[in-house]
């Protein structure tokens, strides 16, 4: 029955979200202000099936009803509840629920901060999140029901895949299509924007905060990805460049070159048509990430079943969308204009360097993940393409990227002197270089790549001191403190996501440069040594688990002979699947993780064991939680609350005195359109 | 310079960086590319000598030999042909004798494939495409010698 109903309320929210996908569109179009009205009940409408929806599917895996298929193939009495209820977006259908129920949730966040909007756009906004709705709800209840029945009902469910059986795992999804869905407001704001020919720097104003609340969420569930294979996988990677790994980073990258462009848009008035083409850019590379993970192409954790039909679906809907918008971005980006004019050395000729070298990167991602998958299907052979690709091409390209990202926030808006930047940046550029020639001698070895790694990291770092002393110098009166708290928000957020990119820069370098890997022969009471520690392995015992037996190693960590701690690496049988797991067991620490995972048995109760030494590894996925944190404190800028408070004010204003005008004179022809329109509504539901 | 002069050297530049760009990244692409081969075409000696490829099929039942500390041997067959292989290091926790492979490295000069990378998928029921391929074009291969 609870299943039925969970059917029943998808097939209610896709009837309502083509409501919401037509109706208010036609409405902003012809200026029919009950139809442009009907927008918000109906996002909040469609809101609350989703949500019986997916709680509907939540109560199947919970109560473990192996009649509905999705729950058989991915559940099991013996899981216990925190995965079972994180089950419910494990596989492939439920993810995709997930996916609507988090654009349902975004729409209703735009239909409720949004009041400052004047109404056509809100409703022009929620039309596009309701066509994008209309496509992935009827994607479900055509190709993947996850109410799907299975008769007769299993015995037993055949367990969810014990990778992710993980606290990780358990919010990676969630933060991850957070992200995905995020930028389809931004999509929706930038289609809105062309269908009304309303492009400028209030548009860009009202964009920024979605933009910027998406790519944090993107920023944090890439970062808990990779945390999670480090820690998972069992062999200490933290970045594979796995195609399913490239899908979630090229709409990371289109994503940043966004929210840059989008900034230029905002301050300048500049790169409107590039935003828009960005944002639909941005949106595409999401679509194509979920087709990439979703459509089976690629097999690996997450290609759940390989059914044809899926991709076929997804990439029409691609196709569709990315024609759709191109389109009609070729139709009205002409009558854009371009904005603010600005020299060949400005803030804004450096953004838009920075954003054609992160779509490079991305295309460079996106021709490593995709030529192999195009050769495959045309039967030209199997060819795989691996990391070596990724890193050769990366580096050169970023690192140009890297070098402007010190260089934007110094020079100035519109028109920058060469000698004064230079005067600027002379001491940033020298201290750096000093620096990053001297450190690595610090850390055992000098290493060309490593002092290269180091320099860009320092760079960034004197960088920001270097614009933060001239925002102080230019802050009027008062001591430093009083200067420091005068500083805006978005500025403190941009140096913090800045500075999350040297920290992140420095764990990449120092980890590639300095790790030390040690798969090793272990009997019991010997030792293995890296660098000052020392592992000594005392033999393992078995330990029963909830859904799993587990073979457990005993290993003494010792620093300098001196005992520091127990570590306890698993080896898993999961019960139901008959699954091997590798339970890592991990000493983290600020300037060094001690990693230590069990390989395989050999005789005389010997085991093959990995041993690793990280030094700083833990920066990779501190730097992206700065970035993230910078995100958020721009998003939390006094403009914006400033801006929702004096709007919603003046529209409140505006709304009282059309409203006293609509009973002066026009009230009854548009009430009675609104009443047809009402009840056409109610015929279609 | 001329407004339009400054416009023409900014789009050379840009022009420039980007032919640039696109030249490191198919240079970069070109030596990456990592090719397949299965264990016939291996035999048939159409796999490169020297250049990093990779071979997919079954682990053959009972080649799995253990030596001196983590050094593996064991064979990879597509039921026609098979490969002596050899690697060192941890194996992935679904090897399995019998069960699908995919094998990235070189050949050395006494044929034997010199593994720096061993993949077996994150599912038990889960076949490698590559040696699912290999396995499909032995099967194929048979089929058509004992017709003929």
């Amino acid at each position: 029955m609870i299943p039925e109903i969970g059917n029943f309320a998808l097939i209610l929210a896709l009837l309502l979200a083509i409501t919401q996908g037509t109706l208010p569109l036609i409405g902003a179009a012809r200026g029919i202000t009950t139809w442009m009205a009907l927008a918000k009940p109906v996002v909040q409408g469609q809101f609350v099936f989703v949500l019986i929806a997916f709680l509907c599917l939540g109560y199947s895996f919970v109560s473990s009803d192996f009649s509905v298929l999705n729950v058989a193939r991915n559940s099991n009495t013996e899981l216990p509840l925190q995965y079972r209820i994180a089950a419910t977006w494990g596989s492939h259908e439920g993810s995709l629920l997930l996916w609507v129920l988090m654009l349902a949730g975004w729409s209703i966040a735009v239909s409720v901060f949004s009041k400052q909007l004047p109404d056509d756009m809100i409703a022009r906004v929620l039309g596009v999140l309701g066509l994008v709705s209309v496509g992935f709800l009827s994607f479900m209840l055509l190709t993947s029901n996850p109410f799907d029945r299975l008769l007769p009902a299993a015995m037993e469910g055949s367990d969810l895949n014990p990778l992710l059986q993980d606290p990780g795992m358990v919010i990676h999804p969630p933060m991850l299509y957070m992200g995905y869905v995020g930028f389809s407001v931004a999509f929706a704001f930038a289609i809105a924007a062309l269908l009304s020919g309303k492009l400028d720097a209030t548009w860009a104003r009202w964009s920024r905060p979605w933009t910027t609340v998406a790519w944090v969420f993107l920023t944090f569930g890439i970062m808990l990805g990779s945390w999670w294979a480090y820690y998972e996988l069992g062999w200490g990677g933290w970045w594979f460049w796995d195609p399913v790994e490239n899908a979630s980073f090229m709409p990371w990258l289109a994503g940043t070159a966004l929210m840059h462009s989008l900034a230029v848009t905002e301050k300048r008035g500049s790169f409107k048509s590039w935003t828009v083409l960005l944002a639909i850019c941005t949106f595409a590379l999401c679509l194509l990430g979920t087709f990439l993970v979703r459509s089976g192409v690629l097999t690996s954790v997450h290609a759940f079943a390989t059914d044809p039909e899926r991709g076929v679906f997804i990439l029409g809907f691609l196709f569709v969308t990315v024609t759709l918008s191109l389109l009609l971005f070729a139709w009205r980006a002409p009558k854009v204009g371009l904005g603010g004019k600005f020299d060949l050395l400005s803030r804004e000729s450096m953004l838009l360097a920075n954003n054609l070298l992160l779509l490079v990167a991305a295309a460079s991602v996106m021709l490593g993940t995709l030529y192999p998958l195009i050769i495959d299907a045309l039967n030209l052979g199997k060819i795989s393409v691996g990391p070596p690709y990724f890193e050769a091409v990366f580096v050169p390209i970023m690192t140009p990227a890297i070098f402007l990202i010190g260089l934007g926030p110094i020079s100035r808006w519109k028109q920058m002197s060469l000698p004064s930047l230079a005067v600027r940046i002379r001491w940033a550029i020298g201290v750096s270089v000093v620096s990053a020639i001297i450190v690595p001698f610090y850390m055992g070895e000098w290493k060309p790549l490593v002092s290269f790694g180091l320099l860009l990291a320092f760079w960034i770092v004197m960088s920001i001191l270097v614009s933060l002393k001239h925002r102080l110098s230019n802050s009027g009166q008062g001591n430093v403190f009083v200067k420091l708290a005068k500083q805006s928000r978005s500025f403190y957020g941009m140096h913090c996501a800045h500075l999350g990119v040297a920290v992140f820069i420095i764990g990449v370098t120092l980890v590639n440069g300095y790790e030390t890997e040690k798969d090793v022969r272990m009997d019991i009471g010997s030792r293995v040594t890296i660098s000052e520690y020392a592992f000594q392995f005392n033999g393992v015992s078995d330990v029963v688990g909830p859904n799993y037996m587990s073979v457990q190693g005993d290993i003494d960590v010792f620093k300098d002979g001196e005992f520091v701690r127990k570590l306890y690496p698993e080896k898993r049988t999961y019960n139901a699947s008959g699954m091997v797991m590798t339970e890592a067991a991990i000493d983290t620490g600020i300037f060094r993780d001690l990693y230590v995972a069990l390989g395989e048995p050999l005789a005389n109760e010997a085991w093959v064991v990995r041993a690793y030494h990280k030094p700083f590894v833990d920066w990779i996925w501190f730097g992206c939680l700065l970035m993230s944190i910078g995100g958020i404190l721009a998003v939390s800028d006094r403009r914006y609350r400033l801006k929702i408070k004096e709007r919603s004010k003046q529209f409140l204003d505006k709304k009282f005195t059309e409203t006293s005008q609509a009973t002066d004179s026009a009230a009854k022809p548009v009430s009675a359109e609104g009443g047809a329109a009402l009840a056409s509504d109610t015929r279609k539901v | 310079m001329k407004p339009r002069h400054k416009k023409l050297a900014v789009i050379t530049a840009g022009v420039t960086a980007l032919g640039f760009a696109a030249v490191l990244v198919l240079n970069a692409f070109q030596s990456n590319l990592v090719f397949f081969f299965s264990p016939t075409q291996v035999m048939a000696n159409e796999a490169p000598i020297g250049k990093s490829f990779r071979i997919g099929g079954l682990v053959e039942e009972g080649s799995v030999n253990r030596e001196e500390g983590t050094t593996v041997r064991f064979a990879v067959t597509d039921t026609s042909e098979a490969i002596q292989v050899v690697y060192t290091g941890i194996l992935p926790d679904l090897f399995r004798e019998g069960k699908g492979v995919v094998a990235q490295g070189k050949l050395n000069e006494n044929g034997i494939f010199v593994a720096d990378e061993v993949l077996a998928k994150h599912d038990e029921n889960y076949m490698p495409p590559e040696a699912a391929l290999a396995l499909e074009e032995a099967a194929k291969a048979q089929k058509a010698s004992l017709t003929q």
